[in-house]
């Protein structure tokens, strides 16, 4: 009867607030969900911050939290997405030996396959940049095997809506008529 | 013109600017810049002096339930601001309005492990409803005004001010704004139109509806407004622990308390109505019994000011975001008048049931020791139904919400959500402070009064008028009580040798009038009821007093013990 656990992206915009964000992954470990992957970072609107996190519950269970979070009051709206409902991304680096690279030869190739480049070379190192979905950045991982990968970094999740605009903007434009009218 | 002051000064502006004339506090090293400068504020502004932080956050917790207006309390750093969290987690969990203000160490010397710091704003977070340190005196109007909206808008709640000291004897060009905006906060939102409707047409079309009530209706002073609504749909009501007097108990639909140690009828019929309409409660598991058989048969309306509540433990057919007071005035303008004779007459049975096995030999036994009910009963009539009844958590708690009677709203303080045993007497005296007219009546035990019994000082240089009526049993009763039933009679740390409690009295200048027998009951109450000064009622009850009828944990909310051996059919 219960939901299927499923993965999800929860999408926060909040106010620019010490102790937010802190705050917001509490209520991730009262409902015992884990934090698979957290990126936070400034919007467009100034003073308005977006903090994408990705867990894995049921809906109930993670419909409860967002409601939990979205009731704090300096966060501006919280919103959770399956999959299909999002474009996302996630930044890898890789760094690998620059001897052991060019032993290997076919790089080009294997660079053109992936869309990743080259963001520095020098005679000791060369890191590899990907961005893309969890499971292309690791089959890059993958085939990086044979050259030797030294060091490995993988970004959280950063999402947008497939919804035609941010509902977050709306209700902020909103608010803000609803802020004059109460002065006036 | 520059009007400089400093952050501590500013604070008693802002506080007064707020309409504050009550503060409950304890000074420390932290916040004395604070503490000086109210000296200068004594005339306008009334500082209770308590005997440890945790009194004075149940203190303020008593004066906001009595008087509606946020509590305020004030205390320093590191153990001061930790031992009032039980309190800021109850009035989270309670919905109280109370200002914190705790005094926190220098800015320069955060993180440092420095004497007496405490990361206030990390353990407060997750109990508060907002927090927010200051960490410069100019923040201090504008944190001050933030933390009285939040606490008292919307689902009212507890928020922590973390002042620093340098925050404290800074300068600032003190100016005030009241606070009634924040855009990321919506306390009252629009009543959808579509829910409304749609409840109207469920209400319509219900044969056996059952209204379940709670805080919120007080909260929202929608008292009138649920009896309008009540009256017009011929609803029967049943009431939650933290909802008792918001309906006066005459009131002729008012069927009595729902949950664990409820009554009879409200929790049976909660399981046979059509249509269940909940108004601001929350369905505490103390209310619903297993989730899994709760109303069940019935199509549920769910009113709440907070929508996370809405859907999180009974799923809805209706759910409506909104104050009480203005959506149960739409819900009775909209709906037609009906008339339920049946329905209401259906609850009879269950009352003559609960009257005969549990209320009379309770309340008129004719020999033993004296009962728990039996006193609730006696104290409450000799007031005239007219106390404030402030309770202490466990079977004192029960027995006061059970056998305790009102005729006015904002009557019954007791924690309900926490279940926090200690709560009761500080609380008390926070409720007389605030309504210094009114006769308060505390039921406490003698586990509950032992946990916060310093407060006596308190009583002692205010000279507050409590009455305190200790059921004592020399048990702690509500544990016992569940050793004898579900641990084999395996009666583990709950048997307590108590203090001799008239010479504890004594000490404090409290009068101790000591009760040993049914005979003594009443003159003792006329002695205690005499004047408005505080009194200590040491009660002896019967030792094995168990509180019925029960809904056993893991049972349903229809399966209801109503002796210790017998069930309600």
């Amino acid at each position: 009867m219960e939901n299927p656990v499923k993965e999800y992206t929860v999408t926060i915009y909040t106010e620019n607030q010490i102790g937010l964000l802190s705050q917001i992954t509490n209520v991730f470990t009262r409902h015992g969900l884990s934090i698979w992957s957290l990126s936070a970072g400034a919007t467009s609107m100034e003073g308005v911050h977006n903090i994408t996190i990705v867990t894995a519950g049921t809906e109930k269970k993670v419909k409860e939290s967002v409601q939990q979070i979205e009731k704090r009051v300096d966060v501006i709206k919280a919103f959770f997405y399956t999959a299909d409902k999002i474009v996302y991304r996630e930044l890898c680096l890789y760094k690998v030996s620059t001897a052991a690279l060019m032993e290997y030869g076919n790089i080009e190739d294997l660079l053109n396959r992936y869309h990743a480049r080259i963001v520095e070379m020098n005679k000791v190192f060369t890191i590899i940049q990907k961005t893309g979905y969890s499971n292309e950045t690791a089959s890059l991982h993958d085939e990086l095997k044979d050259v030797g990968v030294l060091q490995f970094v993988r970004s959280g999740r950063i999402a947008v809506s497939r919804a035609e605009q941010e509902p977050v903007f709306k209700f902020l434009r909103k608010r803000e008529k609803e802020k004059n009218q109460q002065t006036n | 013109m520059k009007n400089l002051i400093t952050g501590a000064e500013a604070l008693w502006r802002a506080l007064q600017e707020e309409g504050v004339k009550t503060v409950f506090g304890y000074p420390g090293g932290q916040i004395m810049p604070v503490y000086d400068k109210l000296v200068d504020y004594q005339d306008s502004i009334h500082h209770i002096l308590v005997r440890h932080e945790q009194g004075a956050i149940h203190a303020a917790q008593g004066f906001a339930r009595i008087s509606g207006e946020p509590g305020v309390v004030i205390v320093t750093s590191g153990p001061g601001a930790t031992n009032v969290i039980t309190g800021v987690a109850d009035a989270m969990t309670d919905s109280t309005p109370v200002v914190v203000i705790t005094g926190q160490v220098s800015t320069a010397a955060l993180g440092t492990d420095a004497f007496q710091e405490a990361d206030v704003i990390g353990l407060t977070a997750p109990i508060s409803k907002w927090n927010y340190q200051i960490r410069t005196a100019d923040e201090v109007a504008w944190a001050v005004a933030r933390a009285f909206y939040i606490a008292r808008t919307g689902r009212p709640g507890p928020v922590v001010l973390d002042f620093s000291k340098d925050a404290q004897v800074g300068l600032t060009d003190f100016h005030f704004e009241k606070c009634n905006f924040i855009r990321s906060y919506i306390p009252n939102p629009k009543i959808s139109d579509v829910a409304i409707k749609n409840a109207v047409a469920l209400l319509d079309a219900a044969e056996k509806p059952f209204v379940v009530f709670g805080q919120g209706v007080v909260l929202g002073h929608a008292e009138k407004e649920l009896e309008a609504f009540l009256t017009k749909g011929d609803i029967p009501a049943g009431s939650t622990l933290l909802g008792l007097s918001a309906l006066p108990s005459s009131f002729p639909l008012y069927r009595g308390m729902i949950g664990m140690h409820g009554n009879v009828a409200p929790n049976i019929m909660t399981n046979q109505c059509d249509v269940l309409i909940a108004v601001g409660m929350r369905f505490d598991d103390r209310v619903t019994g297993t989730v899994e058989t709760y109303a069940r048969q019935a199509k549920v309306i769910h009113i709440d000011i907070d929508p996370a509540e809405i859907g999180k433990i009974i799923p809805v057919e209706v759910g409506i975001r909104g104050d009480a007071k203005t959506v149960l005035s739409l819900l009775t303008e909209k709906m037609q008048a009906r008339k339920h004779p049946e329905w209401n007459a259906s609850f009879g049975h269950c009352d003559a049931v609960e009257k005969e096995k549990v209320i009379d030999p309770e309340v008129y036994p004719t020999e033993g020791l004296l009962r728990m009910g039996e006193v609730v009963d006696r104290v409450v009539r000799a007031t005239g139904e007219k106390a404030v009844v402030v309770t202490d958590v466990g079977q004192n708690q029960m027995m006061g919400a059970r056998y305790s009677r009102f005729n006015q709203s904002r009557s019954f303080i007791s924690s309900g959500g926490l279940g926090t045993m200690g709560f009761g007497l500080p609380a008390a005296i926070g409720a007389k402070i605030a309504r210094p007219e009114r006769t308060v009546c505390l039921f406490v035990g003698d586990g509950g009064i032992q946990m916060t019994m310093q407060e006596f000082g308190t009583i002692m240089q205010e000279g507050v008028g409590v009455k305190i009526i200790l059921l004592n049993n020399n048990w702690l009763g509500n544990v016992r009580q569940w050793q004898e039933l579900f641990f084999r009679e395996r009666y583990s740390q709950t048997r307590m040798l108590n203090p001799d409690y008239a010479l504890i009295a004594r000490a404090y200048g409290i009068r101790c009038i000591s009760v040993p027998d049914r005979a003594s009951l009443e003159p003792a109450l006329k002695e205690m009821f005499a004047d408005d000064a505080p009194v200590l009622l040491d009660v002896h009850v019967q030792e094995e007093g168990m509180v019925m009828p029960m809904v056993p944990p893991g049972k349903g909310i229809h399966e209801i013990m109503i002796t210790d051996s017998e069930w309600y059919k």
